[in-house]
């Protein structure tokens, strides 16, 4: 859904995850400031072969609830997409929530890059425990905000968690949200090399990583269920996970961590485990 | 009324030819080649058909495709 | 006269096609609103507009008219869901006031921007801090710069064809409209309002967005895009003058972009806007027995603003303002950019209460060459 040629750097995980949008029928894109408004198009050219509507940092659910208001008094089939950052689920928490709970039929597609990149990678409510950004340059001292676990409370139709390091999984998550109605939402894990500071071809690599050291939980939630996702299923289980040094030395914006602050880390992101495991009555 | 400022259409090399990016250039061994299509997959710009040709006017030589391939099929090779 | 539950029991009665009714301001937007028939209304509660948007809630919840009702979070998000719904090709409606306008101020400019046809009432209130929620006009001058058409309503009646008129306008210059009425003053106090059904000709935009499109909207510009698109809204915003003015007389006659009240022979002209024209209509009335020669020019519209009927006024002019910018009023500001010498005065901020007598105070200290305060405090 997005061509060839478009302005986002070598590498990047948005560019991969809006290629994957071919798997949703009759879309529509509400993208709001971000890396994805560049990278769909620099006026005047468009990079997407799909309807764009770019929109103010935290309108996004409002205006895509807007736009399927109208298609459905027109009577016109369309999954309406709001495409945003992390960084526009912060500004646009409170619009995100009531979108959430009107149950408005749209899908919500967080590409979550840990930060606000396209501002220059400052710290967002995602960004990772610890993470050197240039508003934490000593490294985030604040929680990581967990927004599928926040939009399951919402009772939302459709949650799921992905990553570009996984595309079939991500493509069958696309897939599904296309062919529910209501609420649907898919927060996507994307590392960024200019932004997490590794070379552009280990951007799989390293959202691999993320997935099986267990900093990056797989799941889909339906049917008031909690599932984890056939991939990343076996790292629930501590013992099957690769070290979380491993993930977190690949980048450079881990490059200051202490041996304690990992294992600070690791406690954080194993009483997260111990959130989704109740949630899931695994 | 003149909308052109505010519409913005579909164009192939919305950002021109980015393959003059590159600093390494993907080059796929054929006889080592499966066709797996993992590298089609993952290819950020979306540059590697499915019959596994590359579209050099695009590639921006991020290296994903080489990293990818199981069968090292995929060798970067200096600009 | 002052009815602060918002919903008076009037008898009508019928003359012709025409319904006269006793309704507050608030109650005859709505009405006018039911009778254009948007597709999507969404709004965030604030007095004192919320009645308008409970009015039309309570109207779709009956079955009498036939909308979606959006429910939000913020007025930030009450433009966005009708930003949408006009981009999808919706016919569109939100009102608020104060504090809701301030919120919601970023996508006023996006609306109005992206050249969307749609219509907000501004029941106009004082903006904190202090907390005020009393009349002043401190909120709605503030769309000045966003480009959007802004009308001041002076009565019920006016709010009624106003409303009306702002779709058929709005929707032929692809620029959203803004309808002012006076908090309380004319919000929430019943008048005689004679209700009718104009045709208004179906939804017609610039363009929509449909999924078997393949364009973006409102891409990053970079050169002139901006430029040339900020251009076209001003020139598109000046022309709508004409449009305003031809549908004038469909919507009430009521004198297109200014109304000229014993203008003709005057030799002091007094410049206001809003409600309180009312009361500077009596004050002038009873200064005119005194032989006095002034008159009232009252704006209508503050955009496209009048500046042909500023320039002709030809006396000495006074204006009279319910919004400062520094020590100055917005209005005298905008009528000294016409190239007019005028004197300023800015009362009734924050509704402190500005009555015939004291306007009559305030025409005869200006006539008299005896005016001193700027602000009547
Ligand atoms: C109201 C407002 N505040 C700030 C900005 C500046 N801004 C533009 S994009 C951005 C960060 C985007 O971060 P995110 O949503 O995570 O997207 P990313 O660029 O990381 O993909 C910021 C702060 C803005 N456009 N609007
Ligand atoms: S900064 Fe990261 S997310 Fe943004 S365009 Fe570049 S690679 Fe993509
Ligand atoms: S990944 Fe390697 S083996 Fe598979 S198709 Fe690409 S080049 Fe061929
Ligand atoms: S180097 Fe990057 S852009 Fe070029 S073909 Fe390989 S994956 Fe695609
Ligand atoms: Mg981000």
């Amino acid at each position: 859904m997005i061509l060839p040629g478009n302005t986002s750097c070598q590498g990047c995980p948005i560019s991969l995850a809006m290629r994957c949008l071919d798997e949703i029928e009759n879309p529509v894109l509400v993208i709001p400031a971000g890396c994805s408004t560049v990278v769909a198009g620099l006026h005047p050219n468009s990079a997407m072969k799909i309807p764009v509507i770019h929109v103010p940092f935290a309108s996004t659910n409002a205006v895509a609830c807007g736009v399927k208001e109208a298609y459905k008094r027109a009577g016109v089939k369309a999954n309406v997409i709001a495409w945003i950052g992390d960084g526009a689920a912060d500004i646009g928490f409170a619009t995100l929530s009531a979108s959430a709970t009107r149950k408005d039929d749209i899908i919500t597609v967080v590409v979550d890059n840990e930060a606000y990149m396209n501002t220059g990678t400052q710290a967002s409510l995602s960004t990772f425990w610890k993470a050197k950004t240039s508003t934490s340059p000593a490294g985030k001292a604040d929680e990581r905000r967990d927004l599928a676990l926040i939009m399951i409370a919402h009772k939302a139709d459709y949650v799921a968690t992905a990553t570009v390091g996984y595309i079939e999984d991500l493509r069958r998550k696309f897939r599904k949200a296309s062919q529910i109605e209501g609420f649907r939402f898919i927060q996507i894990h994307c590392p960024c090399p200019p932004g997490w500071r590794f070379p552009s071809e280990k951007t799989i690599e390293i959202a691999r990583k993320a997935v099986m050291s267990g900093a990056w939980a797989l799941f889909e939630f339906y049917d008031r269920k909690l599932r984890f996702s056939g991939i990343g299923k076996k790292f629930a289980e501590k013992d099957n996970r690769i070290s979380l040094a491993e993930y977190l030395k690949a980048q450079g914006r881990f490059e200051h961590l202490r041996d304690e602050d990992i294992l600070a880390i690791e406690k954080a992101i194993d009483e997260e485990w111990e959130i989704l495991k109740r949630f899931s009555g695994e | 009324m003149d909308l052109e400022p505010i519409i913005s259409r579909m164009k192939l090399g919305a950002a021109g030819e980015t393959g003059t990016w590159r600093n390494y250039r993907p080059v796929i061994n054929k006889e080592l080649c499966n066709k797996c299509k993992t590298c089609f997959s993952y290819c950020p710009e979306g540059v590697i058909s499915e019959e596994i040709e590359i579209d050099y006017r695009f590639c921006k030589g991020c290296g994903i495709c080489k990293e990818m391939c199981r069968q090292k099929a995929i060798e970067m090779v200096q600009e | 006269m002052w009815n602060l539950q918002g919903n008076v029991q009037a008898e009508s009665h019928r003359n012709g096609s025409r319904v006269r009714k006793l309704l507050t301001s608030n109650e005859a937007v709505a009405e006018a609103v039911k009778i254009a028939k948007p597709d999507v209304i969404s709004a965030y509660p604030i007095t004192p507009q919320s009645p308008i948007v409970e009015s039309l809630a309570k109207m779709i919840a009956k079955g009498e008219l036939d909308a979606s009702f959006v429910r939000v979070e913020s007025e930030h998000s009450a433009m966005a869901v009708i930003h949408g719904a006009a981009t999808a090709g919706a016919r569109v409606f939100t009102a608020t006031s104060s504090h809701g306008l301030a919120y919601m101020f970023e996508m006023c400019w996006w609306i109005a921007g992206s050249r969307l046809p749609a219509v907000m009432a501004v029941a106009t209130r004082s903006i904190g801090a202090p907390w005020n929620i009393h009349g002043d006009h401190t909120d709605i001058v503030q769309l000045r710069d966003a480009g959007w058409i802004i009308g001041m309503a002076e009565n019920a009646q006016e709010a009624f064809d106003m409303t009306l008129q702002a779709f058929c306008v709005s929707e032929e210059v692809n620029i959203p409209f803004a309808v002012g009425l006076d908090a309380f003053t004319m919000s929430h106090t019943a008048e005689v309002v004679e209700i009718w059904e104009p045709e208004i000709p179906p939804r017609r935009q610039a363009y929509k967005v449909l999924p078997s499109d393949n364009f973006a909207v409102n891409a990053v510009t970079m050169g002139k895009a901006r430029m040339k698109a900020r251009y076209d809204l001003a020139v598109d915003l000046e022309n709508s003058a004409k449009v305003i003015e031809k549908t004038d007389k469909d919507f009430g006659n009521h004198g297109g972009l200014v109304e000229n009240y014993r203008l003709d022979d005057a030799d002091f002209a007094v410049v206001m806007m809003g409600g309180w024209c009312g009361d500077a209509k009596d004050a002038i009335d009873m200064l005119r027995q005194e032989g006095f020669k002034i008159g009232l020019l009252r704006i209508r519209f503050l955009r496209p603003f009048p500046k042909k009927a500023v320039k002709e006024l030809g006396c000495e002019v006074l204006v009279v303002d319910k919004a400062n910018s520094d020590l100055r009023g917005v209005l005298g500001i905008e009528v000294s950019s016409c190239g007019v010498e005028a004197k300023n005065v800015v009362a009734g901020i924050g509704g402190v209460d500005v009555g015939v007598e004291d306007l009559c105070r305030i025409f005869k200290d200006f006539m008299n060459g005896k005016l001193e305060m700027e602000w009547y405090l």
